[in-house]
């Protein structure tokens, strides 16, 4: 189809205002949170309900034309990245809470809806949405449930995929199926949800997300604790774990993260090589005794400073400062490429110290902010880009961190996705069985590989179908025209 | 004799698998009545992997089994020559405290995990009730089995976070790995969560593992009715307790809920007070001894005599007097008893039905299963004689989903060779 005749067929389906194919505005949409990736897609629609998608998506695929789903665009791994010739389709008109069921503790949104809203709206009975990423006040769920992210309190609530309960999805031939239970568990059948969440996109498109409601703790109790170094800090969280303490949250920051977020946004924490914040929430009496438990813990391993949170606005104050690290990069550098990948816990002394030893060799600055308990890193390396080549050392010096991420026994990224990003590296955790074997997948849901195509696997696998879905135009069917 | 075993002989097994590992088949291998031909216990991945290439390329059918112990849920397979049993790969490959994961092969025995893991006050927050039978990993994970439990922990698939399975063509293949947090690359560990064996053989599975609760007690209310039932269940679902397990447990001896509270003394003494006050409205409140939580669970399905039919229904939680009504209802009017237990908090409802002829318990069945699939749940028969499940289909309707659910099962077993026919939809 003409790129003027697909413009005409889309605004048929969007009206004129969901449709964008200025070359200009196109710009905006070149790439999500990982900006070193940069392609203009060829035409933006914006639907603006399940329906829309659907024709959306049963127009490509009719065509053969390839389509990204794009939800905030905060994705660190380039999943939103456009692909050349295909069309982006941008969820954020999709933004309507469809359905509260307090009884049944679920909620049904549609897929552009921002993380943060789904606690404010059932905040007031007692409830919240336990994934919080610390984009949540800006990506939205779509995203979130195809990125499986995480947040600072997954550790003991567990990750997006465990707070999924059903979805609607618009697969790349324009069906649409309902998969996970939704409001009842345990469908028949394989768990096709499970294995939709965390696929970046590349499965089809979630128009309607049932998630599950946590109920709010009755005590929550912060602190925060100053150590000389990452070691000592790492020492506290060892022996917090090991004490059999879940803690709702345990992150850690290392000395450079600690000054760029103090000039960013001022939440006074201390001076220190290292600091530790740690949550606990639960039942009072449990709370109560395991918080003074984590405080001797500290003690034990030489913290020079424990704050305790008095009351909402200091706990506040706290996680202000924490969900500020990565943009607070940009106080103390032109430039910063976030990494995102896991080590076992028992590996983090081993590899924090490899991670100093490689900045050292490429004489690059690397800050540390992690969620300590689950072994997730995020390791960001400080650049400019006005100098030339630095970009690319900063990626370098990035890869190598992930390399020894692996070698200890870890993974290439515990939240931000592989998307464009990583996908070089996917052969260095997986071996060719393995990917063919998730490829499976793909093939089952999205035999000609329209969805998203080009991310997550460094090859993509033949399905053994047709090659492309052409012969299913209807002109063609109806003996009108030849395969052009 | 069937053609296709005339393809592969028992020393064809043998050779893979060593002479004493693969034996003729026995009447207790039968599998709802279908007798298969051979046995074969392949002792590592690779064994598994070459037995499963000489399977396919013969066109054998083929059943995995663990100990056994589920080998009546789905339908009665279509066509059975094979069946690979992964008790001998019982071996626990790491265990790190520290990182509170645990690597396993798939035929390690659940209880003898568990035993592990308690030497460093750690667990596998799983506790279905085929447990003491001997249930394996890797059936559980197959089964999508789960416990009491899963109210405060999920089911398997929440705790599952590596995989490695072997596919009919004998391809090994793995996914995830041994960190509890990691999204590289797709989650095939989820996928085969409850797959039943129709898309490969679980060979290891990668846990992440919860540190074992100091202590524990459980509060049981007496119920009057179906209506206090579900209020009682709703009142602790709403409450900020964090209980690990509330329980439903219906039956001519008691009526109870129960719940289950774990965690450090003090805050189980005041938790306990917490739920006890607020369950008194519904009925008499106590604490249970041991010995009466013992005898009372878990056990979904509840104790099924030969002839019984036990079925689980699914449903949203808030349903569960409507649930009970439907089963009472569907049950006195033919004469058959129920014996109902159930994970009140989760929306998870077993039924046991015995007394009555047989047409009156597929009846039964069949009415409760056009209510609650209707309303959005699901009812799948756990446990059958072979002649009551030929005629109910173990599963019931699968939703708009089935078609992708087939082409799944196609790309992971295009001749169809893995428990042909027990799955949804005949898959
Ligand atoms: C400052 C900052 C902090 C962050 N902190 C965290 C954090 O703490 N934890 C964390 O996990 N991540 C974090 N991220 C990464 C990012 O916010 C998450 O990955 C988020 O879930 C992306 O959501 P989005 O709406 O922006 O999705 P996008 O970036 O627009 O898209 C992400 C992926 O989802 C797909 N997608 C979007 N909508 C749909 C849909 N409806 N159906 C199917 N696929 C869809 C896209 O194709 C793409 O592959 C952070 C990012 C930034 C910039």
């Amino acid at each position: 189809m003409e790129r003027e005749q697909l413009i005409r067929t889309m605004e048929s389906i969007l009206g004129t205002e969901g449709v964008v194919h200025e070359r200009e505005q196109l710009r905006s949409y070149e790439c999500d949170g990982l900006m070193n990736y940069r392609v203009v897609p060829d035409l933006v629609v914006l639907p603006e309900t399940a329906e829309h998608v659907q024709r959306i998506v049963r127009t490509c695929y009719e065509e053969g034309i390839p389509f990204v789903a794009r939800g905030s665009g905060t994705g660190l791994s380039g999943g939103a990245l456009p692909v050349e010739s295909g069309l982006l389709i941008v969820m954020s008109r999709m933004r309507k809470i469809l359905e509260v069921d307090i009884p049944n503790q679920r909620i049904v949104v549609e897929p552009g809806v921002i993380n943060v809203w789904v606690s404010q709206e059932v905040a007031d009975e007692g409830y919240y949405y336990a994934p919080d990423p610390a984009s949540q006040v800006v990506s939205s769920i779509g995203g979130n449930l195809a990125e499986n992210s995480g947040g600072v309190h997954c550790l003991k609530y567990g990750f997006t995929t465990n707070h999924v309960m059903g979805a609607e999805v618009v697969l790349a031939d324009g069906s649409v199926v309902h998969i996970g239970g939704g409001k009842a568990p345990d469908a028949p059948g394989y768990e096709l949800l499970g294995s939709f969440v965390g696929s970046e996109g590349t499965l089809g498109i979630a128009t309607k997300i049932t998630l599950r409601l946590s109920r709010k703790p009755e005590s929550v109790r912060t602190l925060l604790a100053a150590f000389e170094d990452t070691e000592e800090a790492g020492g506290a969280v060892s022996g917090i774990i090991g004490g059999g303490i879940v803690p709702a949250a345990i992150e850690m920051m290392d000395a450079l993260c600690i000054e760029a977020v103090e000039t960013a946004v001022h939440p006074g924490f201390p001076q220190a090589g290292a600091i530790l914040i740690v949550e606990l929430d639960g039942p009072e009496a449990e709370v109560a005794k395991q918080f003074d438990q984590v405080i001797e813990v500290c003690e034990e391993n030489n913290a020079s400073e424990i704050r305790i949170a008095e009351d909402d606005a200091e706990r506040a104050l706290f996680w202000k400062g924490r969900k500020a690290a990565f943009a607070a990069m940009g106080r103390i550098a032109n430039d910063y490429y976030v990494q995102d990948s896991v080590v076992p816990r028992t590996e983090l002394g081993n590899v924090l110290k490899r991670i100093s030893e490689l900045g050292k060799e490429y004489e690059m600055r690397v800050a540390n902010v992690f969620h300590a308990g689950d072994g997730n890193l995020h390791p960001l390396v400080l650049y400019d880009n006005d100098n030339p080549g630095e970009a690319e050392k900063a990626e370098e010096l990035a890869g190598e961190i992930v390399l020894a991420c692996l070698e200890h026994g870890g993974s290439l990224t515990g939240e931000h996705g592989i998307g464009v990003d990583k996908k070089k590296f996917m052969p260095k955790m997986f071996t060719d069985d393995d990917m063919n074997t998730m490829q499976l997948l793909r093939c089952a849901f999205d035999p000609h590989g329209l969805s998203n195509p080009g991310k997550i696997f460094p090859t993509p696998r033949l399905c053994g179908e047709r090659p492309g879905p052409f012969h299913m135009h209807p002109i063609q069917q109806a003996g009108l025209a030849e395969n052009f | 004799m069937d053609t296709r075993t005339e393809n592969v002989s028992l020393e064809d097994l043998q050779k893979i698998v060593g002479e004493e590992h693969a034996r003729e088949a026995t009447d207790e291998d039968a599998v709802d009545g279908v007798m298969p031909q051979f046995v074969a216990e392949p002792g590592s991945v690779e064994e598994t992997s070459e037995l499963m290439k000489l399977a396919n390329d013969g066109g054998l059918t083929v059943a995995p089994r663990g100990s056994g112990t589920k080998m009546g849920l789905g339908n009665p397979p279509r066509d059975l020559d094979l069946i690979v049993s992964t008790v001998r790969m019982n071996e626990i490959i790491e265990h790190v405290p520290g990182d509170q994961v645990v690597r396993v092969q798939a035929g390690v025995r659940l209880d003898d995990l568990q035993v592990q893991l308690a030497t460093e006050d750690q667990m596998l927050a799983v506790e279905p009730p085929e447990r003491g039978a001997g249930a394996t990993i890797g059936g559980i994970v197959a089964a999508n089995s789960s416990g009491p439990l899963r109210y405060r922990y999920g089911t398997i698939r929440d705790l599952i976070i590596g995989i490695t399975v072997v596919l009919p063509d004998g391809t090994i293949a793995k996914a995830g790995g041994k960190v509890v947090k990691n999204v590289a690359g797709y989650d095939l560990g989820k996928l085969f969560t409850g797959s039943l064996g129709t898309l490969g053989i679980i060979a290891t599975c990668n846990f992440r593992l919860h540190p074992r609760p100091e202590a524990g007690q459980t509060v049981a209310v007496e119920l009057g009715d179906t209506l206090s039932a579900g209020q009682a269940a709703q009142a602790m679902v709403h409450a900020q307790l964090v209980a690990s397990a509330v329980e439903l447990h219906w039956s001519e001896d008691h009526k109870l809920l129960t719940v289950l509270i774990e965690g450090i003394p003090p805050g189980v003494e005041d938790q306990v007070e917490t739920a006890s006050y607020l369950l008194k409205g519904f009925g008499d409140v106590r604490t249970l001894s041991d010995e009466e939580v013992k005898y009372l669970g878990p056990l979904d399905p509840p104790r099924v005599g030969d002839e019984d039919v036990a079925i689980k229904i699914a449903h949203p939680p808030v349903e569960l007097t409507g649930v009970l009504d439907s089963i009472l209802g569907a049950t006195e009017r033919r004469g058959v008893t129920p014996r109902i237990t159930g994970h009140a908090g989760t929306g998870i409802t077993y039924v046991a039905l015995s007394g009555g002829d047989e047409i009156a318990r597929v009846q039964a069945v069949d009415e409760l299963r056009e209510i609650w699939v209707r309303r959005g749940g699901s009812v799948v028969v756990q446990k059958a004689p072979v002649q009551a499940k030929k005629m109910l289909e173990a599963w019931g309707p699968a939703g708009d989903y089935l078609g992708l659910t087939r082409r799944m099962k196609d790309k992971f077993d295009p001749r169809g060779i893995l428990n042909p026919g027990r799955f949804v939809g005949g898959i």
